[in-house]
């Protein structure tokens, strides 16, 4: 068998998604977001609805995702993504806005306008990737750093009585009467992925039914920031990150 | 809606012009001396009537934010504070101008600094016209002295930041926002169909629409070389809106022998000093800047030609006369007169520090 044989479309199995951008990702090797970007441009096109999503992308890692999902976008000021999308959404009733937002932009800077947003219940969709630290500016601490975890600003471990304890922001999202989905996620193994993916079909549905907000956490790896390899990365993530931070709803009405 | 001739505080006209100027929304959180913006709009439901937005927000912070994501949209959106809540908008106003939205926002100034005092100032002056926020960049900033400016400086005010696609302010003194007059509403502008808002603003973050590429609003760079060439682009603007957009009015300054330069209501002070000086025989002329930036400088260097002297009245302690000493060099003695702490100067005060400063020096 040769390879023109092989390459067909009736073998196609996977490919590439149609939002996702020709350009390499500034992304590290390993590193979540390659993944969870990936899953945010299937979502879109599967649901039809690439001319009326607008994504605001938080500071962080995340600062250049318009670089990569072929929608609109706003880059906002770090931590005022679900602001910028409150007015975006509410003016335009019809359009679909979604903040993709990391652990500083979400649990520090931004825990303001993520609570109000997320109370008021705007119908947007908040991703929250949880990496457990600021990959961005060189692995300093983030709120949802675990006890003990070194980081640039933690050299000897996060120790409580110093930095407090880590903020589990999507259970103080999930007691707000605004939030209609809230769950809790990973992209890890390909079993991971595919509920990510459902998860994240079922947050943008809840955005166009005007159900109110979907919250949708995924815990990732930051291999660069953790100083492990890719797969040494999961296998942390998965004996201290879900311990502190376990898969699965919250809340989903 | 028709025109309509009512008494009524500035604040509240505010309210009404914006609705009557077919704004899209306003984000806003209470502080004094401005909240009648918010109540009054809250109270009008305008969401009922022209389709407008109106939203109080968990913070200034959060609307200004909501401000610059309305204002990415291509939507004529806006916001009101007053000086400490204005100081926590500025990161977001840096956004805006730097990325190129079209937005307004008024400050309803009071005394500083800090938590200062809830009674009128000028003190923001410097931080209106010279920046505020990070980096380099220019609000178009007009200064009302009547409650009727108020009005007419929101469809002004959409109208230039849309024009230069850049944040306009409106900084108005604790005095002009509370203060009573007889103001003519105008009638009522429609708010533009989307199919027109994606006509002018070809540019918004509304949605691709019919395969267009995609818009993104951002104000990162983080190639120095492009950068460099998008900060060209901005003050290319600014000489831009330097050259065709200065504002001023003038009373008495061609037979005058001396200037008083004065904005907002304190030029209206001033004018009575101006009157008051006539019934001694003094001729005092009054320049008074309506667009703070761009500062009328040329205005004020004519003016100011065969002039024995020029008073520039602030309620601050020396802001807009360092563009005063700028406009005219040396060529004739400039000095400052101001009140500060909330303090209104009479116009017997003005009159006197004058004769002071200028005349008897």
């Amino acid at each position: 068998m040769n390879i023109e044989e092989i390459i067909r479309e009736e073998n196609k199995v996977y490919c590439k998604p149609e939002l996702l951008e020709e350009v390499h990702m500034h992304y590290c090797p390993g590193c979540s977001h390659g993944v969870i970007h990936k899953l945010v441009a299937e979502v879109i096109a599967e649901m039809g609805i690439t001319d009326r999503t607008v994504g605001v992308s938080p500071v962080g890692c995340a600062v250049f995702a318009y670089n990569y999902i072929d929608v609109d976008w706003i880059e906002a000021a770090h931590g005022r993504a679900p602001a910028v999308a409150t007015a975006a959404s509410r003016l335009w009733p019809e359009n679909v806005l979604f903040t993709y937002q990391g652990d500083g932009d979400m649990s520090a800077i931004g825990t303001a306008e993520s609570i109000h947003a997320a109370n008021r219940g705007e119908n947007i969709v908040m991703i929250f990737v949880n990496n457990a630290i600021y990959g961005m500016t060189g692995g300093q601490m983030a709120p949802t750093t675990l006890v003990g975890q070194k980081t640039a600003t933690t050299p000897y471990g996060r120790r409580v009585d110093l930095n407090g304890h880590p903020l589990e922001i999507t259970n103080l999202m999930a007691i707000l009467d605004g939030t209609c989905y809230v769950t809790r996620q990973a992209v890890h193994t390909p079993a991971a992925v595919r509920k990510t993916k459902a998860a994240l079909k079922k947050a943008f549905e809840n955005a166009i039914a005007k159900k109110g907000t979907s919250v949708v956490e995924v815990v990732a790896t930051c291999n660069s920031g953790w100083k492990l390899s890719p797969e040494q990365s999961n296998k942390w993530m998965e004996e201290n990150m879900f311990p502190k931070y376990p898969l699965g709803d919250l809340k989903n009405q | 809606m028709k025109e309509e001739i009512r008494l009524m505080k500035g604040n509240e006209a505010i309210a009404h012009a914006a609705i009557r100027y077919g704004c899209d929304g306003y984000f806003g959180y209470p502080i004094t001396p401005q909240s009648e913006v918010l109540e009054t709009l809250e109270e009008l439901m305008p969401w009922e009537t022209t389709g407008m937005v109106v939203l109080q927000a968990e913070s200034e912070v959060a609307a200004i934010n909501m401000v610059y994501g309305g204002a990415s949209t291509g939507k004529a959106v806006m916001t009101s504070s007053s000086s400490p809540g204005i100081s926590l908008k500025q990161e977001g106003i840096s956004y805006i101008a730097a990325a190129s939205l079209p937005a307004l926002i008024l400050n309803v100034m009071r005394g500083g600094p800090g938590l200062g005092t809830i009674q009128p100032s000028q003190a923001d002056y410097f931080q209106a016209t010279k920046g505020g926020g990070h980096g380099d960049y220019h609000l178009i900033v007009l200064a009302p002295s009547t409650v009727q400016e108020m009005v007419d400086f929101v469809g002004l005010g959409f109208d230039l930041a849309f024009k230069y696609t850049n944040p306009c302010m409106i900084l108005a003194d604790g005095i002009v926002g509370q203060m009573m007059e007889k103001v003519v509403l105008p009638e009522q502008r429609p708010r533009r169909t989307e199919e027109e808002i994606r006509r002018q603003c070809p540019w918004a973050a509304d949605g691709r629409k019919d395969g267009r590429k995609r818009n993104v609003i951002t104000s990162l760079e983080l190639e120095s070389s492009k950068m460099e060439v998008i900060n060209h682009q901005l003050q290319a603007r600014y000489r831009e809106i330097e050259k065709n957009e200065c504002r001023w009015e003038e009373i008495g300054v061609e037979d005058a022998d001396y200037l008083i330069v004065a904005f907002g209501t304190i030029a209206r002070i001033s004018d009575k000093a101006r009157e008051l000086a006539a019934e001694e025989g003094i001729k005092v002329g009054i320049v008074r800047p309506i667009t703070l930036w761009p500062f009328p400088e040329e205005a004020v260097r004519k003016a100011a030609q065969g002039k024995k002297g020029i008073l520039v009245v602030e309620l601050n302690a020396g802001q807009m006369i360092e563009d005063v000493r700028l406009a005219v060099h040396d060529a004739l003695p400039v000095e400052h007169f101001g009140r500060l702490g909330g303090i209104i100067p009479s116009p017997e005060e003005v009159v006197n520090a004058l004769k002071e400063k200028i005349i008897n020096k």
